[in-house]
């Protein structure tokens, strides 16, 4: 569908849905009940990194755009997707002399409030970019392009990439990225230097089963309203840190399996979590092909299947790291996109859910907004 | 005498919108030319090779009928009036 030239009002919920073969966009009232949706846009391109960045007044989306053949750029809109930036030159490159290539782009974190031009942009193979001109322009963070470790990450079955990046919105000089496989490293001189923090989580498929580094983490997620507290969905293992990830306790108690991708934390709530628990590596399924979505509201003491609207019923689903968001809606919407592209809702904050689109293309990141007036963070 | 290099549709936007580009300036090489490409059009050729000067794994490029990939890569030889022919693989998801 050709792009909706109407602007979205304050309170409207945007779905920003990144597939194998393009972006698309939808669009919702508060109710978040009806949507429409429009695309795709970047017809036949990856799109695993998407962003709405509404801090310093703006209206900004922000894409990672992986051509077959061409290569990848990230592309921005500050008309909701009217119109798109299509930089002459590739926007995100390595250095000709760290004999690196950028394979695609993974992740676009827009930074603190106070730092409102700052986008931050993680790649395959496994960096760290920043860009202080609100995402036109990135330049590798040195500390993590040169770390001393570089040559022990391993790729994962996704490739060698940062997928997650954490900054501390309190602290400026603090930040977490996870790399498949490498691990959790956090940063507290401002991305000088990076250590590991990955003490207690489980490599299962090393000999050394609690290694400094080379877990393969698969998500990350972080709430401001608790000073310290990280959720990791680990390759095997689901954890909880209250120490920014100096240790991590294992939170495992209940689900139906603790290997998964996605991961995400409620808007206010830091004890309220979302994960989507798969079966096994071998077979990353939903378990029982029941697509269930589990949350704890006790900070990972106990968890909840959440199924009421899901099929239940040879569900042979799949949902990948970025492809689970929630709104900063009251109560908050969550969101999840599965490999078989069907997109999936809850403005109940997932006691119920409805189906929002059926047939998409792989569904690889799924992203939602509520629409400020202006200056906001979610 | 010139060297002549025929742009992809997906690559002249980055060209001021030419189907192709005449190079008076001598090139010894493929890489020679694409040295000179990138002089005027930058963005094409960020999208043939990538940072390292690799050429990218999905694109093709023939020389006077020929894929480099079977002759000496991005060092294959040029005579003063050759054509260069940038085209994407027939590969896709």
């Amino acid at each position: 569908m050709a792009p909706d030239r109407t602007t979205p009002a304050p309170g409207d919920t945007l779905l920003l849905v990144g597939t194998m073969k393009g972006a698309f966009l939808f669009r919702s009232d508060g109710d978040r009940g009806e949507w429409r949706m429009e695309g795709p846009h970047f017809r036949g391109e990856t799109v695993y990194s998407l962003a709405y960045d509404q801090r310093g007044g703006r209206h900004r989306m922000l894409a990672g755009t992986q051509s077959f053949h061409w290569g990848s750029v990230v592309r921005a809109s500050d008309d909701f997707g009217v119109t798109w930036t299509s930089p002459e030159r590739q926007n995100v490159r390595f250095p000709e002399d760290s004999g690196l290539a950028v394979a695609n782009i993974w992740q676009l974190k827009p930074g603190r409030q106070s730092e409102p031009d700052v986008v931050y942009c993680g790649v395959e193979p496994a960096a760290l970019f920043e860009s202080r001109d609100g995402g036109e322009s990135f330049s590798p963070v040195d500390g993590l392009l040169n770390h001393e470790h570089r040559a022990r990450w391993t790729p994962g079955g996704g490739g060698l990439c940062l997928h997650t990046i954490v900054p501390d919105p309190s602290n400026p000089e603090r930040m977490g990225i996870a790399i498949s496989t490498g691990g959790f490293y956090r940063t507290d001189d401002g991305g000088r230097t990076w250590q590991p923090r990955n003490q207690g989580v489980r490599a299962q498929f090393l000999p050394d089963k609690y290694p400094e580094i080379g877990q393969c983490v698969h998500k990350v997620v972080h709430h401001p309203g608790a000073a310290g507290r990280l959720y990791l969905q680990n390759h095997w293992g689901l954890y909880r840190s209250d120490d920014w990830g100096d240790t991590w306790h294992d939170i495992a108690n209940g689900v139906p399996s603790d290997f998964g991708f996605a991961m995400e934390v409620h808007p206010r709530d830091p004890d309220t979590v979302y994960i989507v628990p798969l079966e096994s590596d071998e077979f990353r399924c939903v378990p029982e092909a029941k697509l269930r979505v589990y949350r704890t509201r006790d900070g990972g003491a106990s968890w909840q299947a959440l199924a009421d609207g899901l099929p239940q019923e040879d569900a042979y689903e799949t949902v990948l790291r970025d492809a689970m968001c929630a709104d900063a809606g009251d109560p908050a919407g969550i969101y999840f996109g599965t490999r078989g592209g069907k997109l999936y809702g809850s403005a109940d904050e997932g006691d119920t859910w409805t189906e929002i689109a059926d047939a998409l293309p792989p569904i690889v990141c799924v992203r939602a907004a509520t629409v400020a007036a202006n200056g906001s963070n979610r | 005498m010139a060297i002549t290099i025929a742009l992809p549709g997906a690559l002249r936007p980055y060209a001021g919108g030419s189907l192709e580009v005449m190079l008076d300036e001598r090139c010894a090489t493929v890489a020679d030319a694409l040295g000179a490409l990138a002089g005027r059009h930058a963005g094409v050729v960020d999208r043939v090779v990538d940072e390292t000067g690799e050429l990218r794994r999905h694109v093709n490029v023939f020389v006077d009928g020929d894929n480099v990939r079977w002759l000496n890569g991005l060092s294959t030889p040029l005579e003063a009036d050759s054509t260069i022919v940038i085209v994407p693989s027939v590969s896709g998801g």
